[in-house]
């Protein structure tokens, strides 16, 4: 708003727009095209081929901004057609970018973010190429995360629904194959692929819901343009609520699928498979969200239907509350903060839920800023272990020492490290502010989102504003075990003994990332509430505004200092070496148990919820199909539809008609009148004597007759 | 008449005796004999008939060429005898029967069928005379008479192939 | 001059040998001549009946026919010297290689 009068004649560069496409298409094409042969011949190829995916990424960026800076000029934005696609009778579908307040946020946070993990990438892939003994997937990495960009920036810029869902599977088909990008690796070998597989199908339930979702929109409005949809959803409402109740619950199926809430959550946990800078950019910062970006564009239809807020809120929280549970009871660095992501979003699905989009969107940006940081910085903490690891396998004086650490050693567990706050510095500090933003201690940024989602809870619904709260003091909890296991007390094994900071490529994103942390919370602070601003004139009437509750706020910063105070009393550096030191056999895994073992179990199985699945869906259905393909259609379909009903009647069938009909009466009537042919040829054949005589006297017999024919006639 | 009627029979005797010769005749080279004979005595009859140059035709090309070829292939061949024993021994007597059968139907046809008819007027002058013929022949039959040369030259070059030895090769 | 009916007559009787001479006999030449008999009864036909009606086309007939003859004849003579060279006999009951 105040900027309006100053930069009301700011030149509009609205017509960039397709170029947030085209750039990353651009890099990942040059990537495709030369990336295989500049790695084979140049030293520098990895370098080369990471800057050029990280500008094409950072162009997207720059596009982002100037599109930001257009709209401060003409806040209302505007659609910039590029291309017909489909156009069928009265409905069309068109490639065209929707440069709105809504959709510019998330494209500066796809870029910025983005950008960031593509130059972290840059130092990253180049050891986990050889840490996996495979340098040639270099390359093939920068090509899907800028197939990600591309993906992600047509979700985001849509201005329809079939397009945003071309985005919405364009991101899901990354996720998957960078989830198994090391698909021969993992568990029995085909794990990750296991993984990628799990997170591909899970998705897809959810998107048969955005698909049904589609459907129900085209029936009801006849077409899939945001705006046409918002303008005429009010009469469609008043009609049949139904309907859009319908939208919105299939909809929020789709939520559920791609954002990983209650019930579809359970991929992203395994999704950690994929290499780290994946897990920060696609499985924290910016894909997963898309569910919450998909609420907040539909605004207009979800303010519509209290009940389906309603839903979205409820699903929202409890997963909030469900996964920050899971997280304490996790001992691998990156599922923590997998638990911690699944959590975080349904903060976010709970506050757009609740109609509080812009809380929403501001817990998105902010969480995308702490949760990629957290994992990146998390990746740096795994490389330094294994650079230990490394450095010790290749000094023998250091192997003799110490214990080896064997094939089974994991980098990614926390209980193997330790004491890494004096061997990797800025990463423990970018982390430590990561996490503290996280737990929502002011004045970090988590703190400003977290506390607007639940100021808002607390006005419209008591119970979710529980849920969360509490959700929010097991985050701030496990984030302080996580922090205290990781970086505090003494290294708990070899490697971590040895564990090396990262090389500045990777740090200076860290830090980067660590400052919009501290910073992000000034994109609405109260009392300014800019972004709140900013949306209104694309949220129009869907807004709340937004409200500073200092007992809220006082609240929730208590809880959340006592919660750390909590960590701290279990896992302080003296009590855990203490525990540490007791024999293996006699202590447990976890100090927590000693004092809450069977819920301890229940988080550390996260509440066995995969093997309920196995066994109340996946068996069932494996039986099924088995059932479907064993006997329905090899023993019914092939064996006795196929092979005995089919092709034995047309055997039968073609028996009969070659047997009674071809050889009895049809050969019959043929031969038949050949036999007599025959027969009568006999009988004149021997009228043929061959003794010209004869000849001569049935000629002479004919003049006789008709000689005397003629006379007596 | 009664002149007429003594030259009819005779000759008509000679004729039927000529003709019977030939039925019964043993040898081929007496066939012929008698074949030229009757040929003879039909020459008369052509005469009486007023069809003079018929009859000199008759006995220069009946008689006299046809015949002598007959003979001369007759001698050619030398298999005038022939190995008897009857091979078709229900031929004889149906030819007999139908023979007879045709003489009575002729004798019908000619008693109870025809009026008997009264001798016809003595011919025009000039009738069947040599140059009648030739006038018929040349404006009415032009056609058909030079159809007939070429018949009787493709029955040469046909004579001349038939009997010709096939050709060896080599 | 006799009435036309005689020579008929008499054309017919000479016809009828002719005939008989065909079924009967087993030498082709005979046989041969039988044939030229039946055509000179028809020939006395033609030329009594040329007479009765005072016609001269029946006698142009007749010099057709005996034109006819002639190359008839020929060729039929021939004819039976081809046999005779590959049969060696002129017996029609040895030739029957056309029984069916």
């Amino acid at each position: 708003m105040f900027f309006q009068e100053t930069v009301s004649q700011a030149p509009q560069f609205f017509g960039l727009v397709p170029w947030i496409v085209f750039f990353p298409v651009i890099g990942l094409l040059f990537n495709i095209a030369f990336g295989g042969m500049i790695l084979k011949r140049s030293p520098a190829g990895e370098k080369i081929v990471g800057w050029v995916a990280s500008i094409a990424s950072g162009l997207t960026f720059v596009v982002s901004v100037l599109l930001l800076v257009s709209l401060l000029g003409h806040p209302e934005g505007m659609v910039v057609p590029l291309a017909e696609w489909i156009k069928i009778g009265s409905f069309s579908a068109n490639w065209s970018f929707q440069v709105d307040t809504l959709s510019v946020v998330m494209m500066l946070v796809v870029s910025i973010v983005g950008t960031l993990i593509h130059i972290y990438s840059i130092g990253y892939m180049h050891e986990d190429v050889r840490h996996n003994g495979d340098p040639g997937r270099y390359g093939r990495f920068f090509v899907f995360m800028n197939l990600f960009i591309v993906s992600m920036m047509i979700l985001v810029s849509a201005d329809n629904y079939l397009m945003l869902f071309v985005g919405w599977e364009g991101v899901g088909l990354c996720s998957y194959l960078l989830i198994g990008f090391w698909y021969d690796k993992g568990e029995d070998g085909i794990g990750n692929a296991v993984a990628g597989k799990k997170a591909m199908i899970t998705t897809r339930i959810g998107d048969v819901g955005m698909l049904l979702a589609l459907f129900a929109m085209f029936w009801a409005f006849g077409s899939l343009d945001f705006n046409t949809i918002f303008a005429k959803a009010p009469q469609v409402a008043a009609a049949s609520p139904v309907i859009i109740l319908l939208i919105t619950l299939f909809m929020l199926v789709a939520v559920t699928g791609k954002s990983a809430q209650i019930p579809l959550y359970v991929w992203l946990p395994d999704a950690m498979a994929g290499p780290t800078p994946v897990s920060a950019l696609i499985h924290a910062a910016t894909m997963v969200t898309a569910g919450v970006y998909l609420v907040a564009r539909s605004a207009d239809l979800y303010i519509l239907e209290p009940q389906a807020q309603f839903m979205v809120t409820l699903v929202g929280s409890a997963t909030a509350l469900f996964a920050a549970t899971i997280a304490v009871g996790q001992f691998d660095i990156k599922k923590v903060l997998a638990y911690s992501t699944v959590s975080q979003l349904g903060f976010m699905v709970a506050a757009v839920g609740m109609g509080a989009f812009v809380a929403g969107m501001f817990h998105l940006v902010t969480h995308a800023f702490f949760k990629g940081l957290l994992f990146l910085s998390a990746g740096s903490v795994i490389q330094g272990v294994e650079r230990g690891a490394h450095h010790i396998e290749h000094d023998p004086k250091l192997k003799k020492q110490s214990k080896s650490l064997g094939p089974d050693f994991d980098p990614q567990d926390m209980r193997n490290m330790g004491g890494l706050r004096s061997r990797m510095k800025v990463t423990f500090w970018v982390y430590l502010i990561g996490a503290i933003s996280l737990s929502g201690l002011p004045p970090l940024a988590g703190f400003w989102s977290k506390d607007e989602i639940l100021a808002e809870a607390n006005k419209l619904y008591i119970w979710a504003y529980v849920l969360l709260a509490i959700a929010a003091i097991f985050t701030a909890f496990y984030m302080t075990r996580q922090v205290l296991m990781v970086f505090f007390g003494k290294p708990r094994s070899a490697a971590a003994e040895h564990a090396q900071e990262s090389p500045p490529v990777m740090t200076i994103p860290l830090m980067i990332l660590a400052g919009l942390t501290v910073l992000g919370g000034l994109i609405n602070l109260p009392e300014f509430h800019t972004l709140e601003h900013w949306m209104e004139h694309t949220l129009g009437q869907a807004i709340h505004k937004a409200e500073f509750v200092m007992l809220v706020a006082a609240l929730s910063t208590v809880l959340a200092l006592l919660a750390i105070v909590a960590g701290w009393w279990f896992y302080n550096p003296r009590r855990y070496e203490a525990f540490w030191a007791e024999p293996a056999a006699k202590r447990p895994d976890d100090p927590l148990r000693r004092l809450i073992g069977p819920l301890f179990e229940l988080w550390k199985n996260k509440y066995w919820i995969d093997e309920l699945y196995w066994a109340a869906i996946l068996n069932p259905y494996i039986a099924l199909s088995r059932f479907l393909a064993d006997v329905v259609d090899w023993r019914f379909w092939h064996d006795w539809f196929h092979d005995q009903a089919l092709f034995g009647g047309f055997n039968r069938l073609t028996g009969l008609l070659a047997g009674r009909i071809d050889l009895g009466i049809i050969d019959g009537i043929a031969n038949g009148l050949g036999t007599l042919a025959q027969r009568v040829a006999a009988v004149l054949r021997s009228v043929q004597t061959g003794f010209v005589r004869n000849y001569a006297l049935s000629i002479f017999l004919g003049v006789v007759i008709i000689l005397g024919y003629l006379l007596l006639r | 008449m009664i002149p007429d009627l003594i030259l009819f029979f005779g000759l008509a005797l000679v004729a039927v005796a000529s003709a019977i010769g030939l039925l019964l005749s043993r040898s081929a080279v007496y066939a012929a004999l008698n074949l030229i004979l009757n040929f003879t005595a039909i020459a008369v009859f052509y005469l009486v008939l007023d069809a003079p140059f018929l009859a000199l035709m008759q006995v220069t090309v009946y008689a006299g060429a046809i015949m002598v070829l007959f003979l001369f292939v007759i001698m050619l061949l030398g298999a005038e005898k022939l190995s008897t024993g009857p091979t078709l021994p229900y031929q004889r007597p149906l030819s007999i029967l139908l023979a007879v059968i045709l003489l009575l139907e002729a004798a019908y046809a000619l008693f109870f069928r025809s009026s008997p008819g009264a001798p016809p007027a003595p011919a025009l002058a000039g009738f069947g005379s040599p140059q009648a013929i030739g006038e018929t022949l040349f404006s009415a039959y032009l056609l058909p008479f030079e159809v007939v040369s070429i018949l009787l030259l493709a029955a040469m070059v046909g004579a001349i192939v038939l009997t010709k030895k096939p050709r060896r090769r080599g | 001059m006799l009435p036309i009916e005689y020579y008929t007559g008499l054309s017919v009787i000479l016809f009828t040998l002719g005939a008989l001479g065909v079924l009967i006999r087993r030498n082709a030449l005979i046989i041969f001549m039988s044939i030229e008999l039946m055509l000179n009864s028809a020939n006395l036909a033609f030329v009594s009946f040329a007479r009765s009606y005072e016609g001269m086309s029946g006698q142009i007939f007749v010099f057709f026919v005996i034109a006819v003859a002639a190359a008839e004849v020929a060729v039929g003579l021939a004819l039976i010297v081809a046999i005779f060279h590959t049969k060696r006999n002129i017996d029609v009951d040895q030739i029957n290689s056309m029984k069916g």
